[in-house]
């Protein structure tokens, strides 16, 4: 058994510290998953953009249209991917943060088992047809219900692993877990407030209408983008980049600055999806000003994260792990910008509607999410296994492979989606319309192909990393099993 | 208090007193945040929080390695 003490000088006011190993047996579960279901979900990714290349490939079969295997990619990937590898990583974190065991094991092994149903039920459900049609909260309401188990057991995990802490202070990392946690059970309760057709039908109708149903539903789009996509994540970056660089973060009263201005201004910004609709101006204003504001901290953060390596860049060209995540922040930082400035009304009045929508999302989501979590992966991973990486070579190969794939899949769409732009609102000299719908349509096909062969890159550099890390648990479970492996800390 | 309620229930004033109230706090934490040295001082020392374990990776590791 494993005991840790308190060396920090700077931390003399806190007490010595001895507390058990901490609980590995549920992140490694989550860990694993993550990868598998990034390969899945990418893989639909890569699968679906090639339909829009080539719509030959709906093989004219109803299960694998574009439509119903649309959500199975996304889900598969935020929640799949994204929520495995936030809940492998926190459950990390935060024992390690809080020294001491996570509360309630039995609960956080329902947590794994209940996640990777919903998973499961929700891509099966949506190639069989049924959908809210809410995007990001396609799932149907028996599916929410068990969604919303989990999430109230997740909860008190962490809450109770946070009341147990030996550490006096809970760290910034942790905070940013914790919103994303409450703010998704509330945006998942209100956002799937609906009336089933009846108790064995899986069809349900939304308990609001009109423009009320759609400035909920992007009240919750794009703060599931906020505290799902962005805060939880910022959370991974707060503990890993430091612990990559064997730095402590740049500036630990920026990242408290950087939460709570996150925190107040996000909630406010989801009517950015919906200029120029039915919905009152005054709250499009306000989603744009609010988004405007979100630069600072957003940006704030970003360059926290970066100077951390502050002294120590020379790890940008030695460490393939610290590059994912340095690039990670630096995609952050780009699409954090980029999202403002699609705010405006008059650039959304171009780009909305467009493929440019679909690139901003993709910069951010493999840009950051990925990326991010590539990077916490590779640094815990092998430290679950008590192992090394298999290869740091094949991390350097997949971070290549992956930047290129991120980098052609952004540039397609940028140029495609100002095209569409373009060309929806080009007059001829009597007025009228100068193209027609299946003229942009058939002007995107070049960048519809690049795009895929950027999802082929992506996916590419994601098999890599899967084939590495199955070599590196597989050389930690063998090395586990040695003659003598017994007294050893998992 | 009845008046004080339907001077609430109405948007037009309970919208701007939110934003009122959300500003101000937000105000004070940057205020409490950067307006000590002591106090920043203190808040610093936090960063090194995730360099605490960092005795049991050794330990993990000589464990590993002993066993191997």
């Amino acid at each position: 058994m494993a005991t840790i003490t308190a060396t920090s000088p700077s931390l003399a006011a806190s007490p010595s510290l001895a507390v058990p190993q901490y609980d590995y047996d549920i992140i490694k579960k989550f860990a694993v998953m993550s990868i598998v279901w990034a390969v899945v979900g990418m893989g639909a990714g890569v699968f679906i953009a090639a339909q829009l290349a080539w719509p030959v490939l709906n093989f004219d079969i109803p299960y694998l249209t574009f439509g119903r295997f649309r959500p199975v990619h996304t889900s598969a990937v935020i929640f799949g991917f994204g929520g495995s590898a936030l809940f492998a990583t926190s459950y990390y974190v935060v024992q390690r943060t809080c020294q001491t065991r996570l509360f309630a094991p039995g609960l956080a092994t329902f947590t794994f088992w209940g996640w990777q149903a919903v998973i499961v039920l929700a891509a099966l459900s949506y190639v069989l047809g049924y959908s809210q049609g809410r995007e990001y909260a396609e799932m149907e309401w028996p599916i929410d219900l068990l969604i919303l188990a989990v999430w109230v057991a997740y909860m008190a995990v962490y809450i109770g692993t946070l009341m147990n802490r030996k550490q006096p202070h809970i760290y910034v990392a942790n905070w940013f877990y914790l919103s994303f946690i409450l703010a998704t059970a509330l945006l998942h309760v209100f956002n799937n407030l609906a009336m089933p057709v009846g108790l064995f039908s899986m069809k349900s109708y939304s308990l609001f209408a009109g423009a009320q149903d759609a400035m909920t539903q992007w009240w919750y789009g794009h703060n599931a983008v906020g505290f799902f996509l962005t805060a939880a994540f910022l959370g991974m970056m707060y503990y890993f980049v430091p612990k990559q660089a064997g730095r402590p973060i740049y500036s630990y009263r920026l990242s408290i600055v950087h939460f709570w201005a996150l925190s107040f201004m996000y909630m406010w910004v989801g009517t950015h999806h919906l200029h120029w609709t039915a919905i009152p101006d005054w709250t499009s204003t306000l989603g744009a000003t609010f988004s405007i504001m979100l630069l600072l901290p957003s940006w704030g953060g970003m360059i926290n994260g970066i100077m951390t390596l502050s002294g120590a860049w020379d790890k940008l060209r030695t460490d393939p792990v610290m590059r994912f995540m340095i690039v990670a922040l630096s995609f952050y930082g780009m699409s954090t910008f980029e999202g403002p400035l699609m705010s405006l009304k008059d650039v959304n009045a171009l780009s909305h509607y467009t493929d440019w929508t679909v690139g901003h999302v993709h910069s951010g989501a493999l840009g950051w999410v990925a990326m991010i979590s590539f990077g916490s992966l590779y640094h815990m991973i092998p430290r679950l296994w008590n192992t090394q990486l298999y290869s740091e070579r094949l991390v350097n190969v997949h971070f290549w492979v992956a930047t290129i794939g991120v980098l052609l899949y952004i540039t397609a769409m940028w140029i495609s989606g100002i095209s569409q732009g373009l060309m929806w609102r080009a007059f001829d000299e009597y007025g009228n319309l100068q193209y027609s719908f299946v003229e942009s349509v058939a002007a995107m096909h070049p960048f519809y192909v690049m795009r895929t062969i950027g999802g082929a890159f992506f996916l590419s550099g994601m098999l890599i990393m899967a084939y590495n890390i199955t070599m590196t648990i597989r050389q930690g479970v063998r090395a586990a099993r040695a003659p003598g492996a017994a007294l050893a800390v998992a | 208090m009845s008046a004080l309620l339907d001077w609430l229930a109405r948007p037009e004033n309970a919208k701007p007193l939110g934003l009122v109230i959300l500003f101000t706090t937000f105000c004070l934490i940057v205020l409490w945040v950067y307006g000590s040295r002591r106090r920043g001082e203190r808040l610093e020392r936090y960063k090194h929080i995730p360099f605490l374990d960092e005795a049991e990776d050794v330990k993990d590791a000589e464990d590993g390695r002993a066993t191997r």
